[in-house]
Formats: structure tokens, C-alpha cells, sequence
């Protein structure tokens, strides 16, 4: 699953999902097609119950369709396994929650190496690298702080650097400044945009404030389990 | 994998130090009583050992009527005579020395003070016999045994009771109407197997007893025999020869069972700490039983704590956690937990052991063997119930447990 093709990083094609089954089935997607290309700034909108949580989990291979197909770098996500689709999050997927989901009561570099050691890298690699990225969202001198002696929006860059510390090639971000007031979201959007552009991660980002998905380079705005509006339409159709 | 699953659940424990001793403390508390119980039953049985050995490993002992099982009922039993004494020196050249003694609770006094104390009549051979040296003065000779004279030697506890500081040999003590001369004081011997305080006696020359303290009706009586093997006999043996002489001289049919019993001091010794040995191991099957609870302890908190940690749970799944891994981090979060219990246990078991054997005046015996056993059997409680909750945590749906308040 490790080669790249050239074709687009993410490709949804007629992915349905419904939730229970006979009269009490509740279908959250019904049948949805977009790509991704590799380096976008895709932010995800739309009222709740409108499908985004639900392609969310797809995207981050939480779930899997109903029907239809999830090819993620080329792979077809919808046939693989659990532990499976855990390898393909460890190595190629980063995520950030609205509520941080931090591990209490433990500092900031060890929350942040906690990828790094599933992936079984050795500790003097595992302190390079999480100094490294908590040094990239600006926690320099940070790095022994527990949560309970962090702000939110510390908070929220102790998990940014915990997404990005593997070097991912998607970062799902799930309302990450909903937790967060307007002076802190906007550090918070600076940084993603700053890690998209610099660093090329692509990034996934589910709002429903127009004004952080303004930062975003294209939305995909959800409608009762189909994507009602594309602002970048023609970058997805072929 | 297993030094990650290892780090992330002694982190695990560091982070939540207060709840990890709290859920250990069933574990501490089962093990430490395990081992503390077992190490006072050795300390037991040690000392039983030691006492009866202190009789001297080769003695005989013939009591009058059979030694009663329960249920079972002691028949007509006849004393023996003097002349039983002589029979048995002559016709079993195996038996160095023997001795016989007749003992009667009394009274006995010097000036002020007074004491109750078994006054035993016994023979010249009696320290050779017993195993007793003299802490000062002599033991009566055989010119005194047969001219009966009033002369005694007392224990140490008695001589503690009547002569506080001050050394009783040529003082007259006074019991049963009669005064009678202290010759010495035997050298102390401590408790007996049986608990009894073997210092808490007066000797006196058998004939004397057998005139002025025995009742009318048991004046010829000597209540039993002691018999000293010779070194390199079997007691065995003796025990054997001693049982038919005496069938012989009491004339007892072939169909009839003994009225005396004859046995040696390693029966008295395998009888004594075979009981030891069961209530030993009764004890620690009750204190096996609370180990058990503290592994369920173990389940109650580790459950709770999958419940606590449902978020955290959903985070390292997402992160790319594999079921296994999960798996394995709560495993090896309560397998540490109860092995350090089982540390702390082994730990406090060692004092509150020593404390108790020293408290209780046993020795302190320690056996590696039940602590090796103790601290793996702590493990595996931490295995056993470990499982059901990490197998719980292991299994979450990622989504649900990053929804989860």
C-alpha cells in the first residue's frame, strides 16, 4: 500500500453509508464522489446530520462505506481489515480533535512522541522528533508541561504537533478551533495553513465557521448525505 | 513490542499512582498473608523439632494405657513398679540408662513465698535420661535414693518464684507437711513441644516420693519410664523389644491389645509437626482466598479504568494503535500492577514475619520457595483478571470512543 500513484491522494466514488438496519436504517451518505489531490486545503462544512462527521470517519479510515468505493493513495480502503486500516492511520494519517483528546498528566513531548511509538522508533529518535515538531507549532520550552498547565490553544498545538510528528500525508482535523476563541483559532488556522503550504501536508479540515474555512483553499459544503457544493468542482471532476 | 506495551503501561501506572496503590493493596495484603502464614507455621514446626530434640534424640518413652484416638476410649491401665525398671535394663542390652518418674501437683513453699508445682520422683538417672545439666549444686546420688532421703533439686522456674535472687542450695523448701533440702537447680530448658514449662518442676528421690507424696493407693506406682538407647541402636528396635517384654510380664493374651504405649521422640516430633504442618497449610488457603479477592480488585479497577479512559483509548486507536497492542498495553498494566503488589506483598510479609516470630518466640524460618510462589501466582492473578478488561478496551469501536464524555 506504500506506492504512491499519480492519481489523486483521496478518491470517493459512489461511498454510501447507513447506520442500523430495516425500518430504524438511517442512511447518513447517499452516494458521494470527490477526489483530493495531494497538497489541498480542503475544508469540510455543513449542518450536523449532514453526512460530514460520517465521510469524515471514511476519509480517516475509522469506517468503512456501505457501498461504493474509498481509494486512498490508490488502495481500496472498503476491503481492508481493521488492523489494516489502523497501519494506514499510524503511517500516513494525522488527527486533530476539537477536544485536543490530549493524554492527562502527561507532558507535552511525551503526548506528542505517543505515534512515534507505535511505530516502534527508538527513544533518543522518538525526543528529536517530538521536540522537533512541538518546536514547529511554537512550544519551544513547553515541552514538560502536562495539559492542566496548558491553554486551550497550547492545547490544541500540543495535538497539532502530535499529527504532524510522523510526517503525515493527511491531516484530518475535526473542528479544531471549535474549542478555541477567535485570537486563538486564527494562531491555529495560521499554523495549518502554514504546515500545508511549507510542509505539503495535505489537510482536511470539518468547520462550520466560514471564517476559518475561508483559510481553506476549497470547501466541500455537505447537504442531507451529499456534497451540495464543491467550490472547486472542476478540480474533482474527470 | 512488549518493551512499549511495558513503557506505556508503567506510565500508565506513574500517571495514576494514587488509584495503582489503591489497586494493588488487595494483592500487598494477600500476599504478605500468605507468606507471614506459612513462615510462622515453619517457624512452628522448627521449633517443635528443636524442642523434642532437646529430650535427646534417643529416647524411649513407655506411658501406662494406649495413647487415645478420638472417638476411642482409654481402657484399665496399671501403673508401673520399679521392678519394670530393672526387667527391662537387664533383658535390653540396647537401653544405656533408664529412668522412672511419679508426679503429683503440690503446693510448695520457702518462708513467705509459695508456688504450685508438679513435684516429681524420679531416679538417679534421671539429667543422664532427660537431657538436663545442672546450673549449680548436684542431682541425689543412689545412697540417697534408696535411703529416701528429703533432698530436691529445683527447676529454674521455680527457684525463680521462691529464692528471687539468691541461691536456694542448702535451704529447706516445705510442701505436702514435709521440709526437704535443696541440693541444686537444673539448668534451664524453656517451653516443651507440648507448650509446657519444663522448669516449673521439684525433683526428688523416687523412694522419698513414693512414702510422703504419693497417695496412699499409688505408692508402689511410677507413672511412666524414660529409656536412653545406646548410640547407633535403632529406637525402633527398642521400642519393638520394649513392647514385648512387657506384654510378657503383664501376661497380656495375643488377643488382647496393649494397656501401656511405647514411643520414641521422633513420633512425638513427626506427630506434632505433622499437625503443625496442616494447620499451616490450612492457614494459607485461607489467606490464598484473599489474594484471590485482590485479583478481583485488580478487574474492578482495570474495568473501571477502560471505562475512565475510553477517550484516550480512542485516541491511540486512531492514532494507528493495532488491537493487539491495546491489548497487550492493559495486560501488561495490570500483570505490573499485581507483581508489584506481589513485591510489596513478599516485602511486608518479611516484617510483619519477622516481628510476629520474634513477638511469638519462634524461630524465623524463611522459605524462598512459598515467596517465588507467592509473586508468581500474583502475576498470574494480574494475567488472569486482566484479561476481561483489556480484551474491553482492545475491542472499542474508535469512533464511539472518541465520541465518548
Amino acid at each position: 500500500m506504500s506506492q504512491r500513484l499519480d492519481g489523486p491522494l483521496i478518491a470517493l466514488r459512489g461511498v454510501t453509508k447507513t447506520y442500523g438496519s430495516g425500518q430504524a436504517a438511517f442512511q447518513a451518505l447517499k452516494g458521494v464522489d470527490f477526489d483530493i489531490a495531494a497538497g489541498e486545503f480542503v475544508a469540510v462544512m455543513g449542518p450536523s446530520g449532514s453526512g460530514k462527521s460520517t465521510v469524515m470517519n471514511i476519509l480517516g479510515c475509522l469506517d468503512v462505506p456501505s457501498s461504493g468505493e474509498y481509494l486512498f493513495l490508490g488502495e481500496h480502503v472498503e476491503n481492508l481489515s481493521r488492523d489494516q486500516r489502523a497501519l494506514l492511520r499510524r503511517h500516513y494519517l494525522g488527527f486533530v480533535f476539537q477536544g485536543f483528546n490530549l493524554l492527562a498528566r502527561t507532558t507535552a513531548l511525551e503526548n506528542v512522541e505517543l505515534p512515534l511509538l507505535y511505530r516502534g522508533l527508538p527513544l533518543a529518535e522518538r525526543h528529536a522528533k517530538a521536540r522537533a515538531a512541538l518546536d514547529l507549532v511554537g512550544l519551544t520550552g513547553w515541552e514538560h508541561h502536562t495539559p492542566a498547565e496548558l491553554s486551550g490553544g497550547q492545547q490544541q498545538r500540543v495535538a497539532i504537533a502530535r499529527a504532524i510528528v510522523t510526517q503525515p500525508t493527511l491531516l484530518l482535523a475535526d473542528e479544531p478551533t471549535g474549542n478555541l476563541d477567535s485570537e486563538r483559532s486564527v494562531e491555529i488556522m495560521q499554523l495549518l495553513t502554514g504546515l500545508n503550504r511549507e510542509h505539503g501536508i495535505t489537510v482536511l479540515m470539518v468547520t462550520h465557521e466560514p471564517e476559518m474555512a475561508a483559510w481553506a483553499s476549497r470547501t466541500l459544503r455537505f447537504a442531507d448525505g451529499v456534497v451540495g457544493h464543491d467550490t472547486s468542482s472542476f478540480m474533482g471532476a474527470d | 513490542m512488549i518493551w512499549n506495551a511495558l513503557l506505556l503501561a508503567l506510565r500508565e501506572i506513574r500517571r495514576n499512582l494514587m488509584r495503582a496503590s489503591l489497586t494493588v493493596l488487595g494483592i500487598v495484603i494477600g500476599v504478605a498473608a500468605v507468606i507471614t502464614m506459612v513462615t510462622l507455621g515453619n517457624g512452628a514446626t522448627a521449633q517443635i523439632t528443636a524442642q523434642v530434640s532437646s529430650l535427646g534424640s534417643n529416647l524411649v518413652i513407655v506411658r501406662p494405657g494406649q495413647r487415645m484416638s478420638p472417638g476411642q476410649a482409654a481402657g484399665w491401665a496399671p501403673a508401673f513398679k520399679e521392678d519394670d525398671l530393672a526387667a527391662i535394663l537387664e533383658a535390653i542390652p540396647a537401653v544405656r540408662s533408664a529412668t522412672g518418674t511419679a508426679q503429683r501437683g503440690s503446693s510448695v513453699s520457702y518462708l513467705a513465698e509459695s508456688t504450685y508445682t508438679p513435684v516429681i520422683g524420679t531416679t538417679p538417672s534421671y539429667p543422664e535420661v532427660g537431657n538436663w545439666a545442672l546450673a549449680e549444686g548436684r542431682f541425689f546420688h543412689d545412697g540417697e535414693q534408696r535411703a529416701g532421703r528429703s533432698v530436691c533439686v529445683l527447676g529454674e522456674s521455680v527457684r525463680k518464684a521462691l529464692f528471687s535472687g539468691t541461691s536456694p542450695v542448702g535451704e529447706k523448701i516445705r510442701f505436702r507437711g514435709m521440709s526437704c533440702e535443696v541440693i541444686g537447680v537444673l539448668a534451664p530448658k524453656g517451653q516443651s513441644a507440648m507448650g509446657q514449662d519444663q522448669d516449673d518442676v521439684v525433683l526428688m528421690p523416687l523412694k522419698a516420693y513414693q512414702r510422703r507424696v504419693a497417695g496412699r493407693r499409688s505408692r508402689q506406682d511410677i507413672g511412666s519410664l524414660m529409656l536412653s538407647v545406646r548410640d547407633g541402636m535403632s529406637t525402633e528396635k527398642v521400642v519393638k523389644e520394649v513392647s514385648a517384654l512387657m506384654r510378657e510380664r503383664r501376661a497380656l493374651a495375643p488377643n488382647e491389645s496393649d494397656n501401656f504405649s511405647v514411643f520414641d521422640t521422633k513420633q512425638i516430633a513427626d506427630a506434632l509437626s505433622s499437625t503443625t504442618r496442616i494447620l499451616t497449610a490450612l492457614l494459607g488457603a485461607v489467606a490464598a482466598v484473599s489474594l484471590l479477592v485482590g485479583g478481583i480488585g485488580i478487574m474492578n479497577i482495570m474495568l473501571v479504568s477502560v471505562t475512565e479512559r475510553t477517550r484516550e483509548i480512542g485516541t491511540r486507536l486512531a492514532i494507528g494503535a493495532l488491537e493487539s497492542e491495546v491489548l497487550l498495553q492493559f495486560l501488561v498494566e495490570a500483570v505490573a500492577l499485581s507483581s508489584f503488589g506481589g513485591l510489596l506483598g513478599i516485602a511486608l510479609a518479611l516484617i510483619a514475619s519477622f516481628g510476629l516470630t520474634q513477638a511469638m518466640n519462634l524461630p524465623f524460618v524463611l522459605d524462598v520457595e512459598i515467596m517465588l510462589l507467592a509473586f508468581a501466582v500474583s502475576a498470574g492473578i494480574g494475567v488472569l483478571f486482566g484479561f476481561v478488561p483489556a480484551r474491553r478496551a482492545a475491542r472499542l469501536d474508535p469512533i464511539e470512543a472518541l465520541r465518548h464524555e
